[in-house]
């Protein structure tokens, strides 16, 4: 197998500014039962940027979430997020911290006992933001996410999509500085999962929020890697044959607890790596 | 088809068991504490108070007359042997009053509560909510555990309270209408034997069960793995737990208040 495009070794000994990121993670490794999910993970993610995380099922694509929103804590390596070391916080520091943070998860974890408006403005009534504040506020990222008319109704009445798409309503609704999807576009129909991927790409290209977004479909990300929010016209366009890969996302590739790929749509179009090459043929 | 057998080591046994004590240690603890730090969530607890006090009210009524009517009906028949029929009050109010009364509560409202907060916090646990809510900034012990160990501790006071009097009702019904025992006396002999140590047993009781229901169930629920079967197993652990945990707890807080202010 030929070497990785971009060595995980060079980025490791990169870190330089921790704070210049949105996310980095510094030689992370985590192990559940003796069972090594992650070995040695190095990454860091741009303000402004996507990125996309690939890997076959099991290979801790989760867990790395999990891990940048403090949710799970390494056995060895340091994390940064928003340019703050979380690995030794509290988890009283890690509640303000995720106030930054939007999180999308993979089955949507909504809470079933409260209707789609109380998910949505949860996290305002807890900041004890007024309730027509909350109201107005939960409205516009509802309109934002096309699912306006569900305001009133409980998530066991929505299908997988709109669940999908309320948890983004939920995610963003504060104007997080970086969102977190977990396979948003998993279990879906084509036509479902492309109104998610505008979703992204709408919140990526309009509020340039730094996103890490796991996912194990390659052509929600080339779609991504070929397609840029119009605001004018509300709906993702392609781009120009020219201009394709020239949006803020870059990739990553995990196998076997490791990074083996970390760069751009170029680079990962050239690869010469056999497992990349077959994973993206 | 063949079973296989898995051997456990007794020492690994022992060491699952102190981590869990020290699991439920700090989540009482640190629920406990957040009494102290705002913000409180009273809303969420008087929900919890409706759940599980109005929610349980019907049982309580329908097994404190049950118990205070089987207690009389059983008593009577020795009491009489020794022309003591009168004595029949006296016996049914220290009864239930100190024993009876805060117990069968507890195990009923442990029952029907525990098993519901476990399943509740596991399905929750299972299904990524836990970790979503800690995602949104919001500490769930603060959120779901603390509201539910005060509305239980709460709730529980007032309906043994309840199931004392209802059990006190019952014991009346046959006295009177089975063994002739007149009203006056009755209700005269119920009330003179009481004595504060007596009352005082029969309240400290129910906040100790209630706070061991509470605990017991969101431990269990919170600790939850293995899906929905794992939802399941945690719900009759947490029913388990908490009935061995009250009748444990009972006896020595019955001694210790003998300790205490002394045998009668």
């Amino acid at each position: 197998m030929s070497a990785p495009t971009l060595p995980v070794e060079d980025s490791a000994v990169a870190v330089v500014n921790p704070s210049g990121y949105a996310i980095e993670f510094d030689n992370v490794c985590i192990a559940f039962d003796e069972k090594v999910v992650l070995n040695g993970i190095s990454f860091r993610l741009p303000h402004g940027e996507t990125k996309a995380v690939f890997g076959v099922a099991g290979s801790g694509k989760s867990t790395l979430l999990k891990l940048a929103i403090g949710l799970l804590r390494p056995d060895s390596g340091r994390i940064f997020v928003l340019g703050e070391e979380i690995t030794h916080m509290s988890e009283q520091e890690l509640f303000e911290l995720r106030r930054r943070v939007g999180i999308v998860f993979q089955e949507s974890a909504l809470f079933d006992s409260l209707k789609v408006y109380e998910n949505v403005g949860f996290r305002l009534a807890e900041e004890k933001v007024p309730a027509d504040e909350i109201e107005r506020r939960v409205r516009e990222v509802l309109r934002f996410v096309e699912l306006e008319r569900t305001y009133d109704m409980y998530p066991s009445e929505l299908s997988g999509g709109m669940r999908r798409r309320v948890a983004i309503a939920r995610a963003i609704i504060t104007d997080p500085e970086v969102l977190l999807y977990d396979s948003p576009t998993g279990g879906l129909d084509p036509v479902t999962s492309n109104t998610i991927v505008e979703l992204i790409v709408k919140q990526r290209d309009v509020y340039k929020t730094s996103s890490l977004m796991v996912t194990h479909r390659l052509q929600d990300a080339f779609t991504m890697a070929t397609h840029y929010f119009d605001k004018a016209a509300n709906k993702m366009v392609a781009l120009p044959r020219g201009q394709r890969c020239e949006v803020p996302l870059s990739f990553l590739i995990l196998r076997d607890g490791k990074v083996i790929f970390d760069g751009d749509a170029h680079q990962l179009a050239t690869s010469r790596d056999e497992y990349i090459r077959e994973y993206i043929s | 088809m063949a079973f296989e057998l898995e051997l456990i080591s007794p020492i690994e046994v022992a060491k699952d068991f102190a981590l869990a004590v020290q699991e439920y240690t700090l989540l009482s603890a640190q629920s406990v504490a957040n009494f102290f730090r705002r913000p409180l969530y009273m809303g969420d607890m008087l929900q919890q108070a409706d759940l599980i006090g109005v929610g349980s009210l019907p049982i309580v009524v329908l097994t404190g007359l049950s118990v205070g009517a089987l207690l009389a009906l059983n008593s009577a028949s020795t009491l009489q042997q020794f022309g003591g029929i009168s004595l029949i009050g006296r016996l049914v109010s220290i009864g239930m009053v100190t024993e009876l009364g805060p117990l069968i509560t507890g195990l009923m409202v442990a029952g029907r509560n525990a098993s519901g907060m476990a399943s509740e916090l596991g399905s929750m646990i299972v299904t990524e909510q836990i970790d979503a809510m800690r995602a949104l900034g919001t500490d769930p012990t603060k959120k779901l555990v603390t509201p539910r160990i005060g509305a239980t501790a709460f709730m529980l006071f007032f309906l043994t309270i309840i199931a004392d009097l209802l059990g006190l009702i019952g014991g009346y019904a046959v006295a009177h209408l089975i063994f002739g025992v007149d009203t006056q006396q009755y209700w005269t002999t119920t009330w003179q034997i009481l004595v504060f140590r007596d009352v005082f047993t029969g309240l400290i009781k129910p906040v100790l069960f209630g706070f061991i229901i509470a605990t017991v169930g969101c431990y269990y629920g919170m600790s939850t793995q293995g899906g929905t079967q794992g939802v399941g197993r945690s719900t009759t652990q947490a029913v388990v737990a908490s009935s061995v945990l009250i009748l444990v707890m009972d006896f020595f807080v019955t001694k210790l208040i003998f300790a205490v202010f002394g045998y009668r």
